[in-house]
């Protein structure tokens, strides 16, 4: 009886530390006093400097905030790991609507940006000297977070997209790297013909490289701007959109590519097998799929990278999928100082060498694309292939930017059904653009925009 | 302290006809006092975690906030769009096919279960119980995880049995069935349980009576057995009934490997789920809660409605 009772005020006990720890957030841990160090993943050591509360989930995180502390006396950060993507959306989601509760810095990928900021979430960083640090990045990635005048993140790392490719498929049936998407399909059909694997895969669950695929034949489906933040231009049905989606609509439907979801095991496990010849995705998927197990044991060797193929090979487009920005949250109490962590966070030479030497990042900062030990890496996993040189820092350089949805978790959950309906062979790629224009116009009028 | 020990005692000598009566209401009074103390931690529970979360909701879903307009009043407006919004009621049409079909698959491998174990008494028994039972003891969350993969085409046994023409139980047409095993899996096992509970009340006597009218094992089961456990039977499909209506686990969980057959408003619960976390309509999602709550209200009411005379358990 005695041990019950004591077990009974012990889970109070610990119900109600939690809520107090749930009540201690609510300041944000901007000022020093609110911020408990003991809530911090990284220790922080200089406890008379303010606190600046960020949230990021990349695996070496830790090492850059240790690297940050260590270099700073005027300000330390306090991280936690609250989840990557989806998960750490929610959160912050949940945060923002409450408006309380979120960090004073979050790690956003760059296609997330105009969907906070649209909600105010985020702080407007010309005013903090986010021009200073403009020169360190490239014309497409600053692109890629500012809306008009105003800029809503600092870049840290980018996913120029290319074609990675089994060299051990290719080999075995003959077939060079195709550099048009002409070429990619007659590759998939000679594959095909020969009994080989599939030529690659068309998912739904991830709609954003299809996005990506559509604007490097011209598309612009989102016109947009945040100093006029209820006007809005939808154009996903547009004529280079459908020629996109029916091509891979045809690949889907003779059965030249697969429909399997990626970042599943089933996916992993088809590209380490073999299953398919080559992999449409961006720069940091070596290392993810290093990190999934590819490239090891009977698959090590087998990976090499080309340019993604073009539509008119004259006029190259590089595209982007993907790639990280640090924002500082309107709840931040000291923006000033959160600017100056999401601009110096991910910035110094040490943390950045890390990040793509363990092949976790691309990094966007000019300090690294220009210098020469990252041009001349040979990359493990692509077998001593400079791939930085030949493929990634070239797409990079040559990428123009893009304007993301204004409700992109909406907007990819819609485009994720229509894709699943085209792999289902209930609709062409031009009539699933088709309902999605209807159905995002719809929506974008619900929620109070005015169509153009 | 001293004061209290000479002050008078206040009406102790009985200068009423009825003093009887006064001190066995003040008896009950203080054990009324004893009776709330007990019963104030649940209420307060009660209270913070079920009522006030429950009329904030409902206060919530009388607003509404487009992303590019501000927040602002709109009474009912929410409901009626709930009644009219596609995406609701086809969640609200899936799990209605749904109950009709899972429903009475999982009573019926219970109730079966239950009337075989009931009549078999050896140490195999016993272990086939506790076989039955282990589904449920399976966080539904790691028991959808674990079907997820006994349905990849890559790693699953049908892959094995069937080679490359293994039917995917997560594509399109058959996410149905799909989702039918794995429901059933879970829960039948809880529902023997309940059906043997009250299958081992049952006066034993009664059968022996039977035996001597000349009924075999067969007309036990279905003319003695079943009838006498109508109220555990109508138990059960109330509870299946609601938590059919309420699916949300097993979408939410095997989403990621459906390759996009799974969509975002499958059904009520994952619909409201979405649009409160990924696409920040809090006020919508509210709407939607209470609406499937009154959906849910009506199905239960009108099943114990039809099943009146049966359903003694909630009178």
């Amino acid at each position: 009886m005695k041990n019950r009772l004591l077990t009974a005020v012990i889970g109070a006990g610990t119900v109600m530390a939690s809520l107090a720890a749930c009540g201690g957030g609510d300041g944000g841990g901007g000022d020093a006093a609110s911020a408990d160090a003991g809530n911090c993943s990284v220790p922080i050591t200089k406890t008379e400097a303010p606190v600046v509360s960020v949230w990021a989930w990349y695996p070496n995180m830790k090492t850059v905030v240790e690297n940050f502390n260590e270099s700073h006396d005027d300000v330390q950060v306090c991280w936690t790991n609250a989840g990557q993507g989806a998960d750490q959306y929610a959160r912050f989601q949940t945060a923002v609507s409450a408006g309380t509760g979120a960090p004073d810095v979050v790690m956003l990928e760059t296609d997330m940006v105009p969907v906070f900021s649209l909600q105010e979430a985020l702080v407007d960083l010309t005013g903090y000297g986010a021009s200073e640090v403009e020169g360190n990045f490239g014309a497409g990635a600053w692109e890629d977070v500012s809306s008009g005048d105003a800029v809503y993140g600092i870049p840290i790392d980018g996913g120029p997209m290319a074609m990675m490719y089994r060299t051990d498929v290719f080999e075995q049936y003959g077939i060079t790297p195709p550099t048009t998407w002409d070429e990619y399909r007659a590759a998939g059909e000679a594959l095909k013909a020969a009994g080989g694997p599939l030529m690659g895969d068309f998912p739904a669950n991830v709609p954003a490289p299809t996005v990506a695929l559509m604007q490097q034949n011209g598309a612009e489906p989102w016109v947009y701007d945040s100093a006029d933040p209820t006007q809005l231009e939808i154009d996903l049905n547009s004529p280079e959109s459908k020629e996109v989606l029916d091509y891979w609509a045809g690949l889907v439907r003779d059965g030249l590519v697969g429909t399997q979801d990626q970042f599943t095991t089933d996916y992993i496990a088809g590209a380490i097998r073999g299953d398919y010849a080559t992999y449409i995705s961006a720069a940091w998927a070596p290392g993810y799929l290093t990190g999934a197990g590819a490239g090891e044991g009977e698959d090590a060797g087998n990976w090499a990278v080309a340019p993604l193929p073009q539509w008119d090979p004259a006029n190259p487009v590089s595209v982007n999928w993907g790639g990280s920005v640090l924002a500082v949250t309107s709840q931040a109490p000291e923006p000033e100082l959160a600017a100056q962590v999401a601009m110096e966070l991910y910035a110094d030479d040490a943390s950045l060498t890390d990040g793509w030497t363990s092949q976790t990042i691309f990094p966007l900062n000019q300090s690294v694309l220009s210098s020469q030990e990252f041009i001349d890496n040979e990359s493990e996993f692509f077998s001593g292939q400079t791939a930085n040189k030949d493929v990634y820092i070239p797409a990079a350089e040559a990428y123009e930017g893009s304007t993301y949805s204004p409700f992109g978790t909406t907007f990819y959950a819609q485009f994720t059904e229509e894709i699943a309906a085209i792999n289902a062979g209930e609709k062409t790629g031009s009539e699933a653009l088709d309902d999605l224009q209807a159905e995002m116009e719809e929506y974008a009028t619900q929620q109070g925009f005015t169509l153009n | 302290m001293a004061t209290l020990d000479t002050a008078p005692r206040p009406q102790a000598p009985a200068a009423h006809p009825a003093p009887a009566r006064s001190r066995r209401r003040r008896r009950g009074r203080t054990q009324g006092l004893i009776g709330w103390a007990f019963l104030a931690p649940f209420a307060v529970v009660f209270l913070v975690f079920l009522v006030a979360p429950l009329l904030y909701a409902f206060y919530l879903s009388l607003f509404s906030k487009g992303l590019a307009t501000g927040e602002r009043f709109a009474g009912l407006d929410n409901y009626t769009r709930a009644f009219t919004d596609p995406a609701f009621l086809n969640g609200v049409w899936f799990v209605v096919r749904f109950s009709l079909v899972v429903i009475p698959v999982q009573i019926l491998v219970a109730l079966a279960a239950a009337l075989v174990l009931d009549s078999v008494t050896s140490r195999f028994a016993r272990f086939s119980r506790l076989m039955i039972f282990v589904p449920y003891a399976i966080p539904a969350v790691i028991g959808a995880v674990i079907w997820g993969f006994l349905y990849s085409p890559n790693f699953g046994p049908l892959e094995q049995l069937f080679g490359d023409g293994a039917p995917f139980l997560l594509s399109p047409d058959n996410l149905f069935y799909g989702f039918t095993n794995v429901v059933t899996w879970q829960w039948a096992g809880y529902y023997m349980i309940i059906i043997y509970a009250a299958l081992q009340g049952i006066d034993p006597a009664v059968y022996e009576a039977a035996r001597i009218d000349g009924a075999g094992s067969w007309q036990i089961a279905t003319r003695i057995k079943i009838p006498m456990i109508s109220s555990a039977l109508i138990l059960i499909l109330v509870f299946s009934l609601i938590g059919t209506l309420q699916f949300f686990t097993e979408p939410q969980v095997l989403t990621p490997i459906s390759n996009g057959a799974i969509s975002t408003d499958i059904t009520p619960n994952v619909y409201a789920f979405n649009l409160a976390f990924r696409f920040a309509q809090f006020n919508y999602a509210s709407a939607i809660s209470f609406a499937l709550g009154f959906v849910v209200f009506i199905g239960v009411y009108v099943f114990l409605f039809l099943t009146r005379k049966r359903g003694g358990f909630l009178k």
